[in-house]
C-alpha cells in the first residue's frame, strides 16, 4: 500500500538538509514501529520517495515524502506514532492512502508556493503591491542561471504563475518547482529587488514553502494545481 | 521553541550548521529552574566524533535521571566557526539549553587521545573560562577531567581543577552532593575542592606539587594539605550487569561516525598485549549478562530508530556468551532489517560463519592484527598470534569466498630488528599465497586477492610494561616504514599488497604527552596561543609551529621519548593506582625482553593486582 505523508519544518529544523531529514524519517518510521516495505539485500532500505528538496535555511508546512507500507490499522494511526517519535520543529500534518497507479512523490511534483516575509519589520519597499504587478507585468523576466556545468538565460516569467503580496506585507508566490524548470523563490525575489533597485540581504528575511502540488491537467491544457495530499 | 545560541547568519555560514543546534530525538530538555547542579559533558573535538563515544552517552543519560541535574553536551566548534565565536565574542554553549557553559557549575571533559589536548584549551578558551585553574575564581564552573588519558593527568594537570580517575558511574552523585552542600553553606571553591580531593577516585591536582631531580626525572609529590591522599585509586564498577546504560541514546541528525546502537559487553581484557594501556587500565574483565544485553538491543534499536548495531569491547571474542548473543541479534535483526556491524572477531570457523550471514563476503574484508612480523616479535609484546592461526584462518576464509584481507602491524616496538619488519613482508606474502593455493583459478571470485597492509608507530603508554620502553625517533620510524615498504616489494606476490603508514610528527608528539609530567603543560598551552588546534586532524596539525614551541619553553623531547628509563624510575603517573602493580608491569617488562609470553586471565591469573577490586574474571570459574 502506498501513502503519502505531507509534513511541516520549522524553526531550528530549517538547519537540518534534505538528506539528513530522510535519515531523521528512516529512524522516526521505525521508532514509530510502522510496517514499512524494505528492499532486498544484504543492507536492505525503506521503500520511500521524497517530494522536493528543500534548501537548508527554508520553512515549510508543505513537504511531502511518499512510502510502502505491508500494513497498518488506520491513516490516523500512522499520523500518531509519527508525530509521537517527533522533535520540536517537524510535525506530520496529514496521512493519506494513494492509488495504486500514482506517481510518486518525487515525479509528481510540478509547483510550489512560498512565502517571503522579512525576519523583522516589513520589507523597505514603498508600495510594494505596485511595484510586485509592474514586475510581474514586464514582457519577460531573463535570468542567467548558472550551474557547474552551464550557463544558460531563462525567462523567469514562464515559470512564475502567481505573485502579489499578502495582509502581512509578506510576498506570496507559486512557481514551477518540477524536476525540469525548478525555480527558487530567492531567485525571483531578487529579480524583484533588482526591479526596484534595492539590495535586501538573503538571511534578512525568512522563505517558508507553504505547499507544493502537482499538475492534473492534460498534456497541452492549462495547468490545474492541485495540492500532493490531495491526489486519489 | 528554544532560542538558539546562534543567529541565522552565523548558522547559514558554518559548514553543518547541525552540529550546534541540539533538538536531536532523545536530547533532554529541563526547567533550569528545577535544577541544582548543572553540568556540561564535553567531548573536545567535532560533534561528529564526540557524539560516536559511548561514555558520554553513559553519563549523559545517568546524569539526566537524576531529578536535580541537568547534564548537556558540548563538542569542539570547528575551525570555521571557532574563527567567527573568536570575533564575535559569543560564549560556547550547551547544545541543549543553548545558554554559556560559564553559567553552568561543572565542564566535564572526557581526554580520549593525547591528541586534543589543545581543543581542551579551545573549549575553555571559548567558553570564556580563564585557561589555568589557578586562575578561576568564583562563579566559573568547575572543570573536571576524565577518561584514559587522565591516568597519567600531568601534562595537562594546570588546566583542569580535578579529574575523576577511573569509571565515570561511581562517584558523580557523591561529588554532587557534596557540590550542593558546600554551596549551601556558603563554602568557597576552595572549600569545595578540598572536600572533593577526599572523595575515591578524585584527583585535585592544585594541592600537589611535582619534584624533580636534577637530571628532570621525578622526584616526588608534596601535598598541600595533611588530609588528602598520596595515591588516587581508579573507581571502578564491579558489576557491570547492573550499572546504569543508556537505553535512550540521542540520535544524532547528521551522519556521525558510530551512527548505530553501541552494545558495551564487556570491559577490560583478558589479553595483555605488552603495548596496550587499555588491556590494563581497565582490569579485571568484568562481562554483562548476556540475558540484560539481548533486551538492551531490543529497546535501544526501538528508541533511537538506528539500523544498525554493532558490539563494543577490546576482545569480543573471548566473550563467554558470544554466539548465544550472535545467534539473538542475528535472528531478531533480520526480521527489524537492521545491520549487524562486527567487531573485529578472530577469525575462525566460528566467526567466519557469523560474518557470512551478516555481511556481503564479495564486498567485506577479513582483519587480522599480528602487529609484529616475526614470532619472535610478537612473544616479545605477548600478542598471542601464530603464523599458523593466521595462514589457517585465511585459508578458511578464501574458501568462503572472501577475496580482502586488512593487516596492521605497529613499527618501532621494543627489540625490532631488520628480521622483524622484513617479517611484515613476508607474513603478508604468505598470506596472498595461500589463497593461490587454496582457491583454484576457475573460482577465484574477484579473480584475485587484496591485502592491505598497514603500520603504525609503537608508542609507549603508562601502565603498560613498555612504560619503560625507549620510543624511535622520527626519522628512525621513517627508515622502519621504508624498509617495510621495500620488504614488501621484494615479494614474489607484491603486486596482491598495499602497504600503508601513518606520519611520524603526531606520534612522537603523542609520545611526550603519554608519558609527560607537568613541565609539558606549558608547551601546550604555548601551541594554542600560536594557533594549534584540531591537531588530531592531519590538515590542521602543524609540527613546525609545535617543534617552535618546545625549543622556545626549553623543553626536550628525547627527554620524554628516546630516553631509557632505569628500572626504578619514579613515573610521573605513578601516584595513580590502575589496580595493576608497577611490580607486575615490571616482570611483565623483564619477561618481554627474555621473549616469553605470560597466558591470559582465562587460562592463567599473572598476578597483576586488579584482584583487589573483589570481582570479574579473578574470581570466576575459569
Ligand atoms: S589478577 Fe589475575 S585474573 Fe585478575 S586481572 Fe590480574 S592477571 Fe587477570
Amino acid at each position: 500500500m502506498k501513502i503519502r505523508i505531507k509534513f511541516a519544518k520549522y524553526g531550528t529544523m530549517k538547519f537540518i538538509g534534505h538528506l539528513d531529514m530522510m535519515r531523521f524519517f528512516q529512524k522516526a518510521i521505525r521508532r514509530a514501529g510502522i510496517d514499512i516495505k524494505y528492499s532486498e539485500g544484504f543492507s536492505p532500505h525503506q521503500i520511500m520517495s521524497f517530494a522536493a528538496p528543500l534548501g537548508v535555511g527554508i520553512e515549510s508546512c508543505g513537504e511531502y515524502m511518499d512510502i510502502e507500507v505491508l500494513s497498518m490499522t488506520s491513516t490516523q494511526d500512522i499520523k500518531d506514532a509519527l508525530n509521537r517519535v517527533m522533535v520540536d520543529g517537524v510535525e506530520v500534518l496529514s496521512v493519506t492512502v494513494l492509488p495504486e497507479q500514482a506517481k510518486n512523490a518525487m515525479a509528481s511534483v510540478a509547483a510550489a508556493s512560498y512565502r517571503l516575509q522579512m525576519k523583522e519589520g516589513a520589507f523597505p519597499i514603498d508600495h510594494l503591491e505596485d511595484k510586485v504587478k509592474a514586475f510581474y507585468g514586464e514582457e519577460s523576466i531573463p535570468y542567467t542561471k548558472e550551474t557547474k556545468k552551464s550557463v544558460v538565460e531563462v525567462d523567469l516569467k514562464q515559470g512564475i504563475y502567481e505573485i502579489g503580496v499578502d495582509s502581512d506585507g509578506a510576498i506570496m508566490m507559486l512557481v514551477n518547482a518540477s524536476s525540469s524548470g525548478n525555480i527558487k523563490p530567492t531567485v525571483v525575489f531578487e529579480k524583484l529587488c533588482q526591479f526596484v533597485n534595492l539590495e535586501i540581504p538573503q538571511l534578512s528575511y525568512q522563505v517558508t514553502r507553504l505547499e507544493t502540488y502537482t499538475d492534473i491537467a492534460k498534456a497541452g491544457e492549462e495547468h490545474v494545481f492541485i495540492p500532493l495530499a490531495d491526489v486519489g | 521553541m528554544r532560542k538558539l545560541a546562534l543567529n541565522d547568519d552565523i548558522l547559514m555560514q558554518v559548514e553543518k550548521p547541525a552540529r550546534y543546534i541540539g533538538n536531536e530525538v532523545n536530547s533532554v530538555i529541563k526547567d533550569k529552574t528545577q535544577v541544582a547542579v548543572r553540568f556540561a559533558m564535553c567531548f573536545p573535538d567535532v560533534y561528529e566524533i564526540g557524539m560516536s563515544h559511548l561514555g558520554i552517552q553513559i553519563i549523559y543519560s545517568m546524569l539526566n535521571e537524576w531529578e536535580d541535574v541537568w547534564c548537556e553536551r558540548v563538542y569542539s566548534p570547528w575551525v570555521d566557526l571557532d574563527k567567527i565565536m573568536r570575533e564575535k565574542h559569543i560564549p560556547l554553549f550547551g547544545l541543549e539549553s543553548q545558554e554559556p557553559v560559564k553559567d553552568m557549575d561543572f565542564l566535564g571533559i572526557t581526554i580520549q587521545y593525547e591528541m586534543c589536548y589543545t581543543n581542551i584549551l579551545q573549549v575553555l578558551d571559548l567558553a570564556q573560562i580563564p585557561l589555568l585553574a589557578a586562575e578561576r575564581g568564583e562563579g566559573m564552573p568547575i572543570v573536571i577531567g576524565g577518561g584514559p588519558c587522565t591516568y597519567n593527568p600531568e601534562p595537562i594537570a594546570d588546566f583542569f581543577d580535578l579529574f575523576y580517575i577511573g569509571e565515570g558511574e561511581t562517584q558523580y552523585r557523591k561529588l554532587f552532593d557534596w557540590y550542593i552542600e558546600n554551596r549551601a553553606k556558603g563554602g568557597t571553591r576552595e572549600d569545595f575542592l578540598r572536600g572533593a580531593a577526599k572523595i575515591p577516585g578524585i584527583y585535585v591536582p592544585q594541592f600537589y606539587e611535582e619534584l624533580y631531580n636534577e637530571d628532570g626525572t621525578v622526584k616526588g609529590r608534596r601535598k598541600q594539605y595533611d588530609d588528602i591522599p598520596d595515591t588516587i585509586l581508579k573507581e571502578i564498577v564491579m558489576d557491570v550487569t547492573d550499572a546504569h546504560y543508556p537505553l535512550k541514546p540521542v540520535v544524532p541528525f547528521i551522519k556521525v561516525t558510530q551512527d548505530r546502537v553501541v552494545l558495551e559487553i564487556q570491559r577490560g581484557c583478558i589479553r595483555g598485549c605488552r603495548f596496550c594501556q587499555a588491556g590494563q587500565l581497565y582490569r579485571p574483565v568484568r562481562e554483562r549478562n548476556v540475558d540484560k544485553l539481548k533486551s538492551y538491543a531490543v529497546q535501544m534499536l526501538k528508541n533511537t530508530g538506528h539500523e544498525e548495531i554493532s558490539l563494543s569491547s577490546l576482545s569480543s571474542s573471548d566473550y563467554s556468551h558470544l554466539d548465544e548473543l550472535l545467534d539473538f541479534l542475528i535472528e531478531d535483526c533480520s526480521q527489524k532489517h537492521t545491520n549487524i556491524s562486527l567487531p573485529s572477531l578472530r577469525i575462525d570457523a566460528f566467526s567466519l560463519d557469523v560474518m557470512s550471514k551478516v555481511q556481503d563476503v564479495k564486498k567485506s574484508s577479513l582483519t587480522f592484527a599480528p602487529e609484529a612480523g616475526s614470532q619472535r616479535l610478537r612473544d616479545v609484546i605477548n600478542k598471542g598470534l601464530t603464523e599458523e592461526v593466521i595462514l589457517k584462518g585465511a585459508a578458511l576464509a578464501f574458501e568462503g569466498g572472501w577475496t580482502r584481507v586488512k593487516l596492521y602491524f605497529m613499527l618501532g616496538l621494543p627489540t625490532e630488528t631488520e628480521e622483524d619488519i622484513k617479517g611484515i613482508g613476508d607474513l603478508s606474502n604468505k598470506i596472498a599465497a595461500t589463497f593461490f593455493d587454496t582457491v583454484p583459478k576457475d573460482k577465484r571470485v574477484n579473480g584475485k586477492v587484496q591485502i592491505v597492509t598497514s603500520t603504525s608507530f609503537f608508542i609507549p603508554k603508562p601502565f603498560t610494561p613498555f612504560q619503560w620502553a625507549t620510543m624511535c625517533t622520527k626519522e628512525e620510524f621513517l627508515e622502519k616504514a621504508y624498509q617495510t615498504k621495500q620488504g614488501i616489494m621484494e615479494q614474489l606476490n607484491q603486486k596482491s599488497i598495499k602497504y600503508n603508514w601513518h606520519e611520524a610528527d603526531v606520534s612522537v608528539l603523542e609520545g611526550v604527552f603519554a608519558r609527560g609530567d607537568r613541565k609539558i603543560s606549558q608547551v601546550i598551552l604555548e601551541a594554542y596561543k600560536r594557533g594549534c588546534i584540531f591537531d588530531a586532524w592531519s590538515e590542521y596539525f602543524h609540527n613546525d609551529v609545535w617543534m617552535q614551541c618546545f625549543e622556545d619553553c626549553g623543553v626536550d623531547i628525547g627527554f620524554y621519548t628516546t630516553r631509557e628509563r632505569p628500572d626504578d624510575e619514579r613515573f610521573p603517573w605513578d601516584f595513580i593506582d590502575c589496580g595493576v602493580t608497577k611490580e607486575f608491569l615490571l616482570r611483565e617488562w623483564k619477561k618481554a625482553q627474555d621473549e616469553t609470553v605470560s597466558s591470559n586471565c582465562k587460562v592463567q591469573c599473572q598476578g597483576c593486582g586488579a584482584n583487589r577490586f573483589g570481582g570479574g574474571i579473578c574470581y570466576e570459574n575459569r
